[in-house]
């Protein structure tokens, strides 16, 4: 447990993604099985027991502690799992026969089959024989609150990196796998064969598009792509197949491979035939295609309660078949694999399932044509939901990851504003020596004439050499200073103007501003442009008038 | 008493009549200038000029210039020399750990707090009554200045730094293996060590050559002054590299050790993909060492931690604590539950190393080279 502890320990800090599987790498390569394995369930979410509810860790401490001290440093670590792993008395165990902490695998294990009775004084034992990191450890664990910034994507990619494996096979017969894992880990070692999947309903790693862009459509034929709308709502794989008993059985898993069948148990009953359809996850109604911000509404709900399923019917638009009964499609082209997929969602002939339509063009100018009014080019009601184009190569096979060439989108121009930099902070990792964050506001009328006021914030979207740029123009340009916020000046003559890019807007009562901007980013900097030229938040609420009607 | 000193006051010849019946406070007082000897004719510490000032140790919040005479051990007078030039106070007299000296009606010994080179506690005697403020201090380890020295005494003056139950520091030795086993993990990358440029930074590098490792370590510019004197003092600690001037390649597998303040800095993009570790006992809790930005938190702290500082004041037999700067309510609420006479001392002023720290490296000129394309502007 101590030497998962240290591992956790040193994840929770390390903001880089490399180096993150560089510790878990190193971890995995040292730890022996059970172990190893149980970490890997650990991070990837897959260990089950009955968690324990800080009421209980509570109990524990002020049984041990004087609780005023107790109160002064809970007021000043703010975690509860971390006071008490700090402040655990040392045991004042009898004797020099001190019983040598416990394993990760034994504290899962007997988690695994504790009595509710029973917990407290096992926990207890366990906290008297770990050290500091390895008691917060263990109170992470058993209260479920990890959180350490791993995905369960990352601690795979971590697992394979140990034996020299693509991750996508790991992904492919991680559904049937469980912990410890002892089969995976000795196939990674090259001491036994690779384990084979079971399950029948397997997540297959998704191929992405990369953003085209104007130069590009010069070397590519209009001939040989075929085009479909973009979706605005979450890119899902839905599987079905038989399991061992003859029942089908289906799984929707999200686009890094997350079991997210639960959030949405109104459309398990539509997956009735054995396959594997990539596709859009949307919310219609009447029909009608609903926004994003519709949407939204459904998603990171603990509770899925029949209300939130009746206001919010959900619908899966197909784009692909990656699987119909026992055969693998994705080696075929796609007008083959899309064939297919016409006559599949013909036979589950449900009507939480459609065909995402394909958008005729014969020429790139008619394709940015219909990419500029959606309405009018097929989308019709459904415009507001469509975010662009997505161009297919016809003769592309479905690859895993994001190749360069087949998959192209052609995001609708964004929206733009020119705004101005108010202030600026320090970010984090790499760039935690460079001021990257920033806030910009636009004109408005005050009290006192004109003045800005905050419209959004923004840290990507600019080159390393404009970030070198601002960042100079910020440590320049500092009027104030707040722990790491700096006011950077911004007068109508004097500051720095940002063309900003942005895929919404919304109204947002806890802003200043009134309008919060969906994606935003800068695009440019205008240094050739005075503050007091940048835009005003009345453009913005027009703006906002002609996105929602309202 | 040598000769340099000045000679008492009158004022303090003509109250001299009431030490007969003197309480403890009537001795040690706190007042806006710092800890006040009415009938020794000094402070301790003092954070504004004064005529006469006793100075525990060398750091800056302790150890400030403009006052008229200077009492202090050889370390801490030399720190000050090295920090605020030759005409740091008007005169000076060095001390030795143990050495009794008379001062008006007070006998004043200092003895070693453990906490930097040169540290000390400060034993105020009148008649009957002992005073020991004892600065900062640690009872832990420390391979580069003297151990503690318990002092039984009456009344025992503590700080708090780091006084609430969650403050157990560990062993140091531990966490440089840490620090040692991720430099092994990433050879390719710099690790950067934040840590106060007087008294951390030579612990770190002492504790690392005792874990075996022998290779160059690197100086930020605002450490080297302070830790070539710790190697004319005699303290071990292999071969030093400025890290000025290094291309970026070749830092690629070193430890550089940093003030903490420059570790967030434009100063670190000369280094290849650094690992920002920081030294310090706040980095037992992690939304500290967060706020930061800290990868690599190393538990090391130059002040006693929870265990320690409990553990001193019952082992001193004072029966009446003052707390000082830090986490008093803790301290003085655990000291009141042992049967103890306790109350925090509101002396301001005090526990701020870090912002000092600041000071000392925006002062500090690095050259403007390799890549750094931003020049850091001052505000006043």
């Amino acid at each position: 447990m101590n030497r998962f502890a240290k591992l956790l320990d040193r994840l929770a800090y390390e903001p880089g993604r490399n180096n993150k599987i560089k510790l878990l790498v190193a971890y995995f390569r040292e730890t022996e099985d059970p172990d190893r394995g149980y970490a890997l369930a650990a991070l990837t979410g897959a260990l089950s027991f009955k968690h324990a509810k800080p009421g209980l860790i509570r109990d524990l401490i002020t049984e041990r502690t004087d609780p005023v001290l107790f109160g002064y440093s809970y007021d000043y670590v703010g975690d509860l799992s971390e006071t008490v792993a700090l402040m655990w008395p040392k045991a004042e165990l009898p004797g020099h026969n001190n019983p040598p902490p416990p394993t990760l695998t034994d504290v899962v294990t007997t988690l695994r089959t504790l009595g509710k009775a029973e917990l407290p004084a096992q926990l207890a034992r366990w906290l008297d024989e770990l050290d500091e990191t390895g008691r917060w450890a263990l109170l992470k664990l058993v209260t479920g609150a990890m959180r350490i910034g791993i995905s369960a994507r990352l601690a795979k990619t971590a697992a394979a990196a140990l034996g020299d494996k693509d991750p996508h096979e790991i992904e492919l017969m991680w559904p049937g796998l469980s912990p410890p894992y002892l089969e995976l880990f000795a196939w990674l070692e090259g001491r036994g064969d690779k384990p084979v999947n079971s399950d029948p309903t397997p997540f297959r790693p998704v191929m992405l598009a990369h953003a085209i862009e104007d130069g590009d459509f010069a070397n590519l034929d209009a001939a040989d792509f075929s085009a479909e709308w973009k979706w605005d709502g979450i890119r899902v794989q839905a599987v079905a197949g038989h399991d061992t008993r003859g029942h089908i059985q289906a799984r929707l898993y999200s686009r890094t491979g997350e079991d997210i069948t639960g959030s949405f148990p109104d459309l398990v009953p539509s997956l009735h035939l054995p396959g594997a359809i990539d596709g859009e996850l949307l919310v219609l109604r009447d029909g009608r295609v609903q926004t994003f911000n519709v949407l939204q509404q459904r998603l990171n709900r603990k509770v899925v309660s029949p209300k939130l399923i009746k206001e919010f019917p959900i619908h899966l638009r197909a784009y692909d078949l990656l699987g119909d009964g026992e055969n693998d499609l994705r080696e075929l082209p796609l007008t083959e694999r899309r064939a297919q997929l016409e006559a599949f969602v013909a036979r589950l002939n449900d009507p939480r399932i459609d065909l995402s339509p394909t958008v005729p063009f014969a020429s790139w100018q008619e394709l940015a044509a219909a990419r500029a009014d959606p309405k009018s080019a097929g989308a019709g009601d459904d415009a507001d939901a469509v975010e662009g184009v997505m161009l297919k190569r016809r003769d592309a096979p479905y690859l895993p990851g994001r190749p360069k060439g087949p998959w192209w989108k052609w995001k609708r121009d964004p929206h733009i504003i020119d705004a101005v930099l108010m202030y600026a902070q320090r970010g984090h990792g790499k760039r935690s020596s460079y001021y990257s964050d920033y806030t910009f506001g636009v004109w408005t009328r005050g009290e006192a004439g004109d003045e800005l006021v905050p419209v959004g914030k923004a840290y990507f979207g600019f080159t390393d050499e404009e970030l070198l740029q601002i960042d100079r123009f910020v440590r320049r340009n500092t009027t104030e200073k707040f722990g790491p916020v700096r006011h950077v000046v911004h007068e109508p003559d004097q500051g720095l103007v940002l063309e900003v890019a942005f895929e919404g807007l919304q109204r947002s009562p806890r802003h200043k501003s009134g309008v919060a901007m969906r994606f935003p980013r800068i695009s440019r900097l205008r240094w050739d442009k005075p503050p007091r030229e940048a835009d005003r938040l009345e453009t913005l609420e027009r703006m906002l008038i002609s996105m929602t009607g309202s | 008493m040598r000769g340099s000193s000045p000679r008492m006051t009158a004022k303090h010849r003509g109250e001299s009549a009431y030490i007969g019946t003197m309480r403890p406070q009537d001795i040690l007082m706190p007042v806006p200038a710092g800890l006040c000897c009415k009938p020794g004719g000094f402070h301790i510490d003092p954070v504004r000029p004064v005529e006469r000032a006793l100075i525990t140790h060398g750091h800056s919040d302790h150890a400030r210039p403009g006052h008229g005479a200077v009492l202090a051990t050889r370390e801490t007078l030399d720190m000050m020399r090295l920090r605020y030039g030759e005409n740091f106070a008007g005169s000076v007299q060095a001390v030795a750990y143990g050495e009794e000296i008379r001062l008006g009606d007070v006998t004043v010994t200092f003895y070693p707090a453990g906490h930097v080179l040169g540290s000390a506690q400060i034993s105020v005697t009148c008649k009957d009554t002992r005073i020991v403020a004892s600065g900062d201090y640690k009872d832990a380890r420390d391979p580069t200045c003297a151990p503690f020295d318990l002092v039984p005494c009456d009344v025992f003056i503590t700080e708090a730094t780091f006084g609430l139950p969650v403050f157990r520091h560990g062993d140091a030795a531990d966490e440089v293996k840490k620090l040692l086993a991720s430099a092994k993990l990433f050879p390719e990358r710099a690790h950067l060590v934040g840590a106060y440029s007087l008294g951390k930074a030579q612990r770190v590098i002492a504790l690392l050559r005792e874990a075996g490792y022998d290779a160059p370590i690197y100086l930020h510019g605002a450490m080297e002054k302070i830790t070539y004197y710790y190697q004319e003092r005699g303290i071990p600690l292999g071969e030093l590299r400025p890290a000025r001037g290094m291309k970026k390649a070749e830092l690629a597998g070193t430890i550089t050790l940093a003030p903490p303040s420059a570790t967030s800095d434009v100063w670190t993009r000369r280094f290849p993909d650094p690992v920002t570790a920081f030294a310090s006992g706040w980095m037992r809790v992690r939304a500290r060492a967060r706020q930061g930005g800290i990868e690599l938190p190393l538990v090391i702290s130059d002040h006693a931690d929870w265990d320690g500082l409990t553990a001193t004041i019952a082992a001193t037999g004072a029966g009446e604590i003052w707390v000082t700067h830090g986490q008093e309510d803790a301290l003085v609420h655990w000291c009141k539950s042992k049967g103890l006479a306790a109350r925090p001392l509101d002396l301001v002023g005090y526990g701020d190393e870090d912002e000092s720290e600041t000071a000392a490296v925006n002062g500090e000129a690095e050259p403007n080279g390799e890549g750094q394309p931003v020049g850091e502007t001052k505000k006043p």
